[in-house]
């Protein structure tokens, strides 16, 4: 234990005091602050269409004011933080000789691992917990919108799966610093998945749903195929964390939206009818609609990590 | 001088990938004593050495330390034995105190004893005025010097030295030795050195082994190894001789 919390200990202190997280913490706070602050003007510019709205404090964080909105802009940068944190946090120690120096200390080793993990993991809290309350502040200072007990749960909820989301790719680079001997390398593999996963796997998913029930748009439409077509092509894209995220926390956030993704067709007047008369849903039932992929995302961290982990205990360290 | 025995190997081997790096290995070495291991480059010293600390896994074979098994028991070994690598690393981004907190902590020392000792220790490796200077800045010698305070922190009783004279000066090699000395001297540890520095080693072992392609092919003291190599009666021996010998037979 005591080598455990000094592993943790110091990589917490190298943490905050490195640029590298200063630059990135900087960057992720003016964006999310920009981007909720445009929220923020926008709703105060709207208030009369506000008063339907029954959430109206999670839409500092769910509406799309300038570009993105900012769960959006987590969604997609997020993985960077977890990158940026861990790229280079075993072959870096292996190369400077510091990490036999680690090893030859009376502790387990897991505690160097386990360690840098949990540091990692907390820096990533204590970075959203703050980026959230400072949104908080702002909408209470901006658009004077107190945020109820049940929006504050859903923060809670989203904080937490965000926590997950970033975790995962710290376990990721966290695995590739081990795997690979060149910090270079291990960088540019995390970076590589980040893109692939992010950008990548929904291209892809429309190209394996139109390959295997293809939707002829000159004919007839078959209604069946076209429920095949998005059936597919949204369980291809669920491959993808960012995607698994990203439904997990608009579900959570937006209490009016019922399943993470409609795959009833509805005409435009059909979907403004439903939308007028419809009640949110309940805390209890968001949960359950999210519950698969938070599962989802827990899973991918615990085994990302435990891979890391069984290479790392086996591993000869000889410089 | 009969001294109990501190670290035993009964028939230890590693292979890497199909390839002997360290054929049946045994030796002893007796408590107090430097011992001076020797042989050339990739004869398989560091491999021995990390198998002793409990940082490699033999193939086959077993060795005791202090009456621990490194294999089961690592991390009793590595309480009582520090190991000082051939290239001894450091945060560069944190200073020579910084450095030696951190080790402190892995070894479970409180905070405000820690700090004594760190004082302490600086003093003796001579590091006082540049406790405070970022280690990224120190000379080879200056992180040599501070390699062996940290090693020295967990108070061990045994320490394995990996060539700790390579890169330096031939005036700091020799203050180096003379500090190895008196380790031994004043503080009663034992000294596993590996070295190529043949001279030194012969002024301050008290026992050498020589190593050649994974194999022990002598164990003993300097002039149990003259008798045997150089015949006996020879006064004007020197190490650099008896291992040249060794050398040319392997």
């Amino acid at each position: 234990m005591q080598g455990l919390y000094a592993v943790f200990k110091k990589e917490l202190c190298d943490h905050f005091s490195s640029y590298r997280f200063v630059i990135l913490f900087a960057l992720i706070a003016m964006v999310s602050f920009i981007s909720s602050y445009m929220a923020g003007i926008h709703m105060k510019e709207n208030l009369e269409a506000l008063a339907n709205t029954r959430f109206p404090f999670l839409m500092l964080f769910s509406a799309t004011g300038a570009l993105f909105s900012m769960v959006q802009f987590v969604a997609f940068f997020g993985p960077l933080i977890g990158v940026v944190l861990a790229f280079d946090s075993i072959n870096r120690e292996r190369a400077h000789g510091t990490l036999i120096k680690l090893i030859s200390q009376p502790i387990y080793r897991d505690a160097v691992i386990n360690g840098k993990f949990l540091a990692g993991v907390a820096t990533i809290t204590i970075m959203l917990i703050a980026i959230v309350l400072v949104i908080s502040g702002l909408g209470l200072a901006l658009v004077g919108i107190v945020p109820g007990l049940e929006e504050i749960w859903r923060l809670f909820i989203y904080l937490i799966i965000s926590i997950f989301y970033i975790s995962f790719w710290l376990a990721v680079s966290i695995l590739f610093s081990i795997s690979f001997k060149n910090i270079a390398t291990s960088a540019l593999a995390s970076i590589a998945l980040w893109i692939f996963l992010s950008f990548f796997v929904s291209l892809g998913a429309n190209v394996v749903a139109d390959s295997i029930a293809p939707v002829d748009r000159q004919k007839e439409p078959n209604p069946e195929m076209i429920i095949k077509n998005i059936r597919i092509r949204e369980m291809v894209s669920l491959c993808s964390p960012m995607v698994l995220y990203s439904e997990a926390t608009q579900t959570i956030i937006d209490p009016m939206r019922k399943t993470t993704r409609s795959v009833v067709l509805m005409g435009p007047m059909e979907e403004l009818l439903s939308s007028r008369f419809q009640n949110p849903l309940p805390l209890g039932q968001s949960i359950l609609v999210i519950f698969p992929h938070m599962t989802a995302l827990v899973a991918l961290t615990l085994i990302c990590f435990a891979i890391s982990y069984v290479i790392f205990m086996v591993q000869e360290i000889r410089t | 001088m009969e001294a109990s025995t501190i670290i035993e190997t009964v028939n230890l081997t590693k292979l890497y990938n199909r390839q002997t790096a360290v054929k049946d290995l045994s030796f002893k070495v007796n408590e107090g004593e430097v011992f001076g291991f020797l042989g050339p480059n990739g004869a398989g010293k560091t491999t021995t050495l990390l198998m002793l600390m409990g940082l490699s896994h033999p193939s086959a074979g077993s060795a005791k330390v202090c009456g621990f098994d490194p294999l089961r028991s690592a991390r009793e070994v590595k309480r009582i034995a520090g190991y000082l690598p051939e290239n001894v690393g450091f945060y560069g981004d944190l200073d020579a105190v910084q450095n030696l907190n951190y080790v402190a902590r892995l070894n479970g020392i409180q905070t405000n004893r820690a700090s004594e000792k760190i004082d302490e220790l600086l003093d003796l490796v001579g590091l006082k005025q540049d406790a405070r200077k970022k280690v990224g800045a120190f000379s080879r010698g200056m992180k040599q010097r501070l390699g062996f305070a940290e090693v020295l922190i967990k108070d061990p009783k045994l320490i394995f030295l990996d060539e700790p004279t390579t890169g330096l000066d031939p005036d700091g090699a020799l203050r180096l030795m003379e500090f190895i000395k008196s380790l031994n001297r004043d503080r009663q540890i034992t000294v596993l050195l590996s070295s190529h520095n043949l001279y030194q080693v012969q002024k301050i072992s008290h026992r050498v082994g020589i190593m050649i392609h994974g194999e022990m092919v002598a164990e003993g003291t300097i002039e149990s190894l003259a008798k045997e190599k150089l015949g006996v009666g020879e006064k004007e021996y020197s190490l650099e001789e008896i291992y040249m010998k060794y050398f040319q037979e392997a």
